[in-house]
Formats: structure tokens, sequence, C-alpha cells
């Protein structure tokens, strides 16, 4: 199967011949996708060599006069290092872009911790007004890269990623999906950590929420699945763990909950090998998500916590 | 005080540059305004008295000439020009600073009518400026051109070099950018701006930044095919 990295040239190159507003800005990282783009348009599709800062101020410069930037690299370096760009050039301008981020939380363990940004939503959700795509799967990532682009002036943020579900549901851009219904809580998975979650899952009396568009957070829909079970909701992120734990709660303020966070630990592992060797290493495989679930759903059992029923 | 919600009122385009100090000091309510504001003074009446194509009813006009304050410090000469322009009335001007005042000690572009960027962290301006011309090439404006002022020592900031490096290979000859040089960086050689920006590719020339004339010619000189680079020279005593 490609990887949603692969789709993102041809669908950002057909999005360059079908709106004028469209231009894309690199940072060396992904030229060789959008050389073609390049003969056909090469005033919007900007290499600005590896630079980063200039990434984002370019592309906000670019915004300033009306354009639909979109800006890619790795996440540790679209993200993380011009953070600062991130939040002033487009946060405080009030001005829109797209950024779309590759090699996710771990999705090239060899290239170690330099390589790697699971803190890149918990920093974008310093700022505000963000959204916030996650895809599970590429031809979900096909379709989130239009919403992206699509959305006005929007910031939005899209994290694609080499992990991927085996097949892909329909996604709206906005709304958590229920993929799974129980009584004794809910699950939401959010991007390429589904499969996991339903295996994990399997047999439990849970309710399984699909997340790909993380923020804003949809809120409702995690309230409805709460008071249709137990409220007692478990996240599984593939970017650092609890990272939407304080969403999810301002989602249940009135009402009692347990929230257990589940992603990828800070801890640094100074480890290289393969992206399922880092997903066991921060217990996000199938087994230590069924053994973490259910322990935390067994002391919810016998906590007694106020407010909830005595079954 | 007004907000954004309120249109500003027109001001006829009477103020001269023998205004600029008694419009400083509504700000800092002396008449003898403050060092901190001036280093900027001439090179901004320069511009938006004889070399900016702009004006507060052209704020909308893709075909307008961008001017872009990256040094945000000191922004008293900036909103004195913008209130002799008409840009803003001059009765914002003694808030200056104050909760409902739009008039920052940095600027803020969703509050100056006028100012096309808000800055105050060092190092912004050049790279939105870039991609300003970026976007207007892209578009096919081949008109307007994009200035941006920075300071000399704003240029220790390493996001500045990144733009220089970019825009001189990249043939944008519509980015032209004035270094208010008050000889401020700590560790600099001299001629070391002119050439930097020499190095990649831009057209330099170093002028007298109280000079009005020479500052004109400077602002005005053909440069084919490369960006542009005025530094002004300013007394160093002048922050």
């Amino acid at each position: 199967m490609d990887t949603m990295r692969d789709r993102f040239a041809p669908v950002v190159s057909r999005l360059l011949d079908e709106d004028p507003r469209v231009a894309v800005v690199l940072a060396e990282i992904g030229v060789d996708g959008f050389a073609e783009a390049r003969r056909r348009h090469p005033d919007r599709v900007i290499n600005v060599g590896i630079r980063e800062q200039l990434l984002i101020g370019a592309g906000a410069g670019l915004a300033l006069t009306g354009m639909r930037p979109v800006l890619h690299t790795f996440a540790s370096f679209l993200v993380e290092r011009p953070f600062e760009q991130v939040k002033l050039d487009l946060g405080h301008q009030g001005l829109g872009a797209v950024l779309v981020s590759a090699a996710a939380s771990f999705d090239w363990p060899a290239g170690g911790y330099t390589h790697m940004a699971p803190g890149d939503i918990s920093l974008l959700d310093t700022l505000d007004g963000w959204t916030v795509h996650v895809p599970g799967h590429p031809d979900e990532a096909e379709t989130l890269l239009r919403h992206a682009v699509a959305a006005g002036d929007d910031k939005v943020y899209v994290r694609l990623s080499v992990q991927s579900n085996a097949d892909a549901l329909p996604v709206d851009g906005a709304r958590f999906r229920t993929v799974r219904e129980g009584r004794s809580g809910v699950v939401v998975a959010v991007g390429p950590m589904l499969d996991a979650a339903l295996a994990a899952t399997e047999g439990l009396d849970l309710t399984v929420l699909y997340a790909t568009t993380v923020r804003p957070f949809d809120g409702p829909a995690l309230r409805r699945a709460a008071e249709a079970a137990e409220a007692d909701v478990v996240l599984v992120e593939p970017y650092l763990a609890g990272t939407s734990t304080a969403a999810a709660s301002e989602a249940l303020t009135d009402i009692p909950h347990r929230v257990l966070g589940l992603g990828v630990a800070r801890r640094e592992l100074r480890r290289y090998g393969t992206v399922p060797e880092h997903l066991a290493a921060h217990g996000l495989d199938p087994h230590s998500l069924r053994e973490r679930i259910t322990a935390f759903l067994r002391a919810a059992a016998t906590s007694g916590a106020p407010g909830r029923p005595q079954t | 005080m007004k907000t954004t919600a309120s249109p500003p009122h027109p001001t006829p385009d009477v103020l001269g540059h023998s205004h600029l100090d008694h419009l400083m000091g509504l700000m800092t309510g002396d008449e003898k305004h403050g060092p901190a504001a001036t280093s900027t003074l001439d090179v901004l009446w320069v511009l938006y008295d004889r070399v900016l194509r702009v004006a507060p009813d052209r704020m909308d006009d893709p075909g307008r000439d961008r001017f872009l304050l990256s040094k945000g410090h000191g922004p008293m000469a900036y909103y004195a020009v913008l209130a002799a322009k008409g840009f803003l009335p001059v009765d914002w001007l003694p808030a200056f600073g104050s909760y409902d005042s739009p008039l920052g000690h940095h600027p803020d572009r969703t509050l100056v009518p006028g100012a096309e960027i808000g800055s105050g962290s060092l190092g912004h301006g050049l790279p939105i400026a870039v991609g300003t011309a970026l976007g207007l090439r892209a578009q096919g404006l081949d008109h307007p051109a994009v200035w941006v002022l920075t300071g000399d020592a704003e240029l220790d900031e390493g996001s500045n070099h990144e733009a220089i490096a970019f825009a001189g290979p990249a043939g944008l000859d519509r980015l032209h950018t004035v270094v208010v040089d008050n000889s401020s960086a700590s560790h600099a050689r001299p001629g070391g701006i002119t050439a930097r920006f020499e190095a990649a590719g831009w057209s330099a020339v170093t002028v007298d930044g109280r000079d009005h004339e020479a500052l004109y010619a400077a602002f005005t000189a053909p440069h084919p095919g490369r960006p542009h680079v005025v530094v002004a020279r300013v007394p160093s005593q002048q922050a």
C-alpha cells in the first residue's frame, strides 16, 4: 500500500491546477514529488532550501497577499523548530496556512529522536484557532488535505504518517465516527491507532469512536457516547500521551467521568529499529493496549466513584 | 478610545515633516520626544512622503506598495508618520500604550490602520517580506514594491539570514530592505552589513540616514533582477 505522504504531492499538485490561490512552500524535503507541478506553476511551487523559519515566514507573506499557502516538511522541522514563526507569523498576524507534516511521532525510528515529533499537537494546543487532522489511511489523508486547503483562510495542520489502518473510513473533516458501540466505556482512537484499538478491545463491551479531526475536539460526540455508556474514557493517540485529556475532560465537565490518556511517552527511548518496536515500547501495540484498558476499567468497576451507578 | 471597529477619521494630508516632533510628543508627553524612535524617523518620512505608493484609501488595493516594519521597538516615529499621512487619527496618539489604545509599544497589524504586519519579536519581517514578494509575483503583480525596515542589531537574528540568502538567488527584485544602522549590534564589523547582502546577490548601498535626498536617491536606485538593501547610517546614540 502507498503511504499518506505518497498522496500528498499528487493531491496538492491537482489543487495547484484547480485553484490559483494555492501555493506550496517546501524546505528541500518533498521537492521531488512536485517537479512536474513546479514546471506548470513555477511561481507557486517554492523551495526555500533548508530554512524552516523562512518556510513559515514566507508562507505568512504569501497569505498576506491573499494566497493559500501549503507548507510542508517533517513535523519536527515544521512545528517545533520554527514554533515562534507559527505562533506569530500566522497566529498573531491573523493569517492562515495549511501545515502538512510527515514523519509523525516515530515514522523513521532508525533516524532517532531528532526526527521524532510526538509533541507537535501539544505545541499547537498552546495556540488558538488551529484545526488538526490526523488521518489514519492514505485515502483519508487525501480527503482531509482537500478539506484543509478548502478551509478558507483557516490555520490547519495535517499530520501524515507511514502508520496506517488497513482500510479507510469515510471522514468529514470535523466529526468523530462511531465504529463500535458498547456500554462499559468509550475508547477514542485517533488516526492510525484505530486498528490497534479495535483489536485491543475485541470482545469488550466498549464504544469505539474514531477521530481523524482532533482539533476542534468533537466534544459533543464524546459526550453522547459517554452518556450512552459508562463515562470511562480511554484516549488512544499516536502522539504524546494525554494530549487530548483536557479536551475530553472539558467535554464531560458536568458529569462524573474518568479519563485514561494513552499515547507516546515523553521518555526518550534512545532506540532505533522499527515502528512496531516503538509502538510496543510505548505500550501501543494491541496486547499492551488491552492490558492497560482492561486494568483501567477494572479499577473503575471497583472504585465506587461518586455518582457511579453500582451495578 | 477607538478600536478597529471604528474607521479612522480622515486626517487631511497637510502635516509635514515639521509636525513629526509634535506628533511624537503626543505619545511621549513631551515635545522633546524620547530618542528610541528617532533613528527611524527620517527613513520612514522619506519612504512615506516620496517613495511608497500607498495611501489610507489604498490599503485594500492589491497594487499598493507594502511597507513592513520589522523593527517594532520604538514605534512612535512610525505612528507619527502614519498619523501625518492620514492612516490613523492624530487623536489616537496621546493614549499610546494604554489598555484601550490600538497603538502599543509594538504595533499590531490587526489594530493599526496602515500597518502591514505586527512586529516586536525581531527577525520576522524580512522572511514575511520574502513571502509577500513571492505572493505578488505569483499573482502577476509585478509593480508593487515590498519594503521592510530592520535594525542593524536585528540582523543578529538568524531568520534574517535565511531570507537574505534566499532572496538574492531567487531574484526577488521587488524586495527592498532598509537597515537603520545605529551601530547597536554588539558584534559587528564595519561594512559587514552590505557585505552580507552583497554576498547573497543583493544590490546594496550605504547612505547617511539623516540626509533626505541621499535616502531618496538610494531608495529609488535601479536594481534590475536583484533585491535591494539600503543601509541608513544614523548616529550611534540614537537607539
